[in-house]
């Protein structure tokens, strides 16, 4: 089964709580989505632990149910 | 260690410039590993691939291997740079070829 855009937005919420996140149906079939995570908190990090930050907070989805997430981390302005 | 992450270790120590991938420089199996092959022909560096659909034992271990949950993966000289996103990412800010040039990675033969 393919993974609504809403639960992806929550469980990245979740884990990373200053996150605002911005989610786009790349296909329009509800399994190729663009997420672009801006945090605070991702500021000082390298860009590959930003974006494990964000596979963390999707645990066991990543790679399994979500098979095709186009991530963009973002340290706001 | 497992004989996966034995290999891994080998094809990450083997050459320069090394994606994990799905499918072969000439025929990618997906469009994540294609975008990771145009961005390292355009740099204009040699690099190595491993196929993981052709090895189901790398295909998990080099999840953990990083701590990464998707393919594709580079590496270079070693050193983890990242999946499709931050290669793109590094590409358009002439940062991956800055790194390419740092490292001392050869050029593709032409």
């Amino acid at each position: 089964m393919p993974m609504a855009a809403d639960d992806i937005e929550t469980m990245i919420r979740e884990a990373i709580p200053d996150a605002e996140v911005e989610i786009t149906d790349l296909a329009g079939d509800g399994d190729h989505y663009a997420a672009r995570v801006v945090a605070e908190s991702f500021r000082g990090l390298t860009r590959i632990k930003q974006h494990q930050a964000v596979y963390k907070a999707l645990g066991d989805r990543m790679g399994g149910v979500l098979h095709a997430l186009q991530l963009t981390t973002v340290v706001p302005e | 260690m497992s004989d996966a992450h034995t290999r891994i270790d080998q094809a990450v120590n083997g050459s320069d410039v090394v994606l994990f991938m799905k499918g072969s420089p000439l025929f990618p199996q997906c469009g994540f590993s294609s975008r990771a092959i145009a961005i390292l022909e355009h740099c204009g560096v040699a690099f190595s691939s491993v196929d993981v659909l052709q090895d189901q034992e790398v295909r998990q271990s080099v999840k953990e291997y990083s701590d990464w949950p998707t393919v594709p993966q580079l590496y270079v000289k070693g050193e983890f740079v990242g999946g499709s996103d931050i290669m793109m990412e590094m590409y358009e800010a002439g940062e991956l070829q800055e790194l390419m040039q740092k490292k001392g990675v050869a050029a593709a033969a032409s």
